[in-house]
């Protein structure tokens, strides 16, 4: 079952969150589609959504909420089946 | 008893710190800088006396950590705090705390920030002092006939607003008392299907609506006006292009509109700079007040270059407890001054941010020219705070020669390695409609929409 790495295409700001008291997009275990929201990066006060492109299973984050990122910077993975 | 410090502390980043710092040196303050990790070796900790690290990049986490900049000021020895604009700057619990920490907050008292950063408290303050605002319901509508009866007082066109609605969100206009009872209704289900809440009140609809916007200064006791900035040309709601005078109020219109600023703001006893925000009716030649900015702004350089009044410095030198040095008749309007934002966005792909290393940068200058901005060769521009990166002021003796000057700026400015929105200027500076002055607040997107860049 391949590990699909999923990487911030921008720099900036991670959110886990839509806001600070929502529950987070996806944690650990969550099972995703194509399309879902996996996490925001905040860019100069622009907010782009990070979209699974595969079907799977989040098996590890590696950002926490509020967390500075490099474009290319792992962000999570996705297991596929 | 007077204040006295000898150390400012300036929370804040980017050009408004840079701004800040120069005007406190000029006074003889030292200054402090603060920074977060990603601002370590920006141009405000450059030039200030010391800079103190106040915690980890996000915002929420340095430039609005209270416990960290009070700290800060006590370790520095600062005896004043000025907060720039954004951030803590409209936060009425940081100035208190700044007071019960026994420092100056270099601005109006929290009870000013209170009383005038909150709509509705500022539009009664406003018509008890009588300024006039926005004609309206005095709250929610309910029926049909109540509707018609209010709107012949208020005056067609008339808008309808759900109560739940914001931001351009739960509007219907209408033209007559037929349209209106049509549009009730429709607006009412609206409403409560988007919201969950029907209730809808009545407001004046302003057609063309200009943005214009009186500059104060009050030391507590006296207030005075430094005239107006027109800031009509806006992109959702973000200025990106303001001078002064506004090219479309007369002689007469100018006068009653600053004196009402000055009544407003003498009505809450106003210390510091000030910004009393106004639509202008175009057609009706009306204007209304719609809210107060209890801050310095951004672009108060072209109040500047128009009255030769320095009002980061007039706003320490209240802060240290002296009165206005000048009067009313002091302030004289000379010539135009035009402001227009660099940002690092690009105009090309809806403007999508573009943070980067500027490689190398050229700097526009000669007779009437100024450059606000935290650039340098090498700097580079972090994507967790805003896009601004500079502001290019120009000052001539009338508004064509601005325009002219301005166009030569531009094309002097060079900032190599992002992409800015000085094309955009570019196009704006030589667009005929632009160059007559006739805009409203909703010209820029109509024209963003209609050429593409």
């Amino acid at each position: 079952m391949p590990q699909i790495e999923v990487l911030s295409p921008l720099p900036g700001t991670f959110y886990r969150q839509a806001s600070p008291d929502a529950a987070p997009y996806v944690i650990e275990g969550s099972r995703v589609h194509v399309g879902d929201v996996l996490g925001l990066v905040e860019v100069m006060k622009q907010f782009s959504e990070v979209n699974a492109e595969v079907d799977g299973v989040v098996t590890r984050i590696f950002v926490e909420d509020g967390d500075a990122v490099e474009p290319g910077q792992t962000l999570l993975y996705i297991e596929a089946p | 008893m007077k204040p006295d410090f000898d150390t400012l502390l300036v929370a804040n980043r980017g050009e408004i710190a840079v701004r800040i710092i120069r005007a406190a040196r000029e006074l003889g303050l030292r200054t402090i800088a603060v920074f977060s990790d990603a601002d370590a070796g920006s141009l405000p900790t450059q030039l200030a006396d010391e800079a103190i690290h106040i915690g980890a990049t996000p915002a929420s986490k340095s430039y609005l950590n209270v416990d960290a900049i009070l700290s800060a000021a006590k370790a520095a020895g600062a005896g004043a705090i000025h907060p720039g604009y954004g951030f803590l700057a409209e936060n009425a619990a940081f100035a208190d705390a700044v007071a019960a920490a026994g420092l100056v907050f270099v601005g109006p008292s929290a009870h000013a920030i209170r009383t005038m950063g909150d709509k509705a408290a500022a539009r009664a303050a406003a018509q008890r002092a009588g300024v006039p605002t926005v004609p309206g319901s005095t709250g929610v509508v309910d029926s049909l006939d109540d509707a018609v009866r209010i709107a012949a007082d208020i005056g067609y066109p008339i808008m309808i607003k759900a109560s739940a609605g914001g931001g351009g969100r739960g509007i219907r206009v209408a033209n007559d008392d037929a349209e209106l009872r049509r549009e009730m209704t429709t607006a009412q289900a609206e409403a409560k299907a988007a919201f969950g809440n029907g209730a809808v009140y009545l407001e004046r609809f302003i057609r063309h609506a200009r943005h214009i916007e009186v500059q104060i200064l009050g030391d507590g006791k006296n207030v005075l006006h430094f005239f107006e900035r027109e800031c009509s040309l806006q992109r959702r709601r973000q200025k990106i292009w303001e001078e002064a005078p506004s090219a479309a109020i007369d002689t007469r219109t100018r006068e009653a509109m600053c004196s009402s600023a000055v009544a407003l703001a003498r009505a809450v006893s106003y210390s510091g700079a000030g910004t009393l925000e106004y639509l202008y009716d175009d057609e009706s030649q009306e204007f209304f007040f719609i809210e107060m900015n209890t801050r310095i702004q951004v672009e108060h350089p072209v109040t500047e270059m128009v009255t030769g009044v320095d009002l980061v410095k007039e706003m320490l030198r209240i802060a240290m407890g002296e009165q206005l040095r000048l009067t009313q008749g002091d302030i004289c309007l000379r010539g135009t001054a035009i402001e227009v934002r660099i940002n690092a966005e690009n105009p090309a792909k809806n403007f999508a941010p573009c943070p980067g290393k500027v490689s190398s940068l050229r700097i526009p200058g000669g007779p009437g020219v100024r450059f606000d901005s935290m650039l340098f060769p090498g700097y580079v521009v972090p994507p967790f705070y805003d896009s601004l990166l500079g502001k290019l002021i120009v000052h001539d003796e009338n508004r064509t020669a601005a325009l002219d000057r301005l166009n030569r700026a531009l094309r002097e400015l060079d900032v190599e390695g992002l992409t800015t929105t000085k094309g955009l200027h570019q196009k704006l500076v030589l667009d005929p409609e632009v160059r007559l002055g006739k805009f409203d607040t909703s010209f820029l997107e109509r024209w963003l929409a209609s050429k593409p860049l």
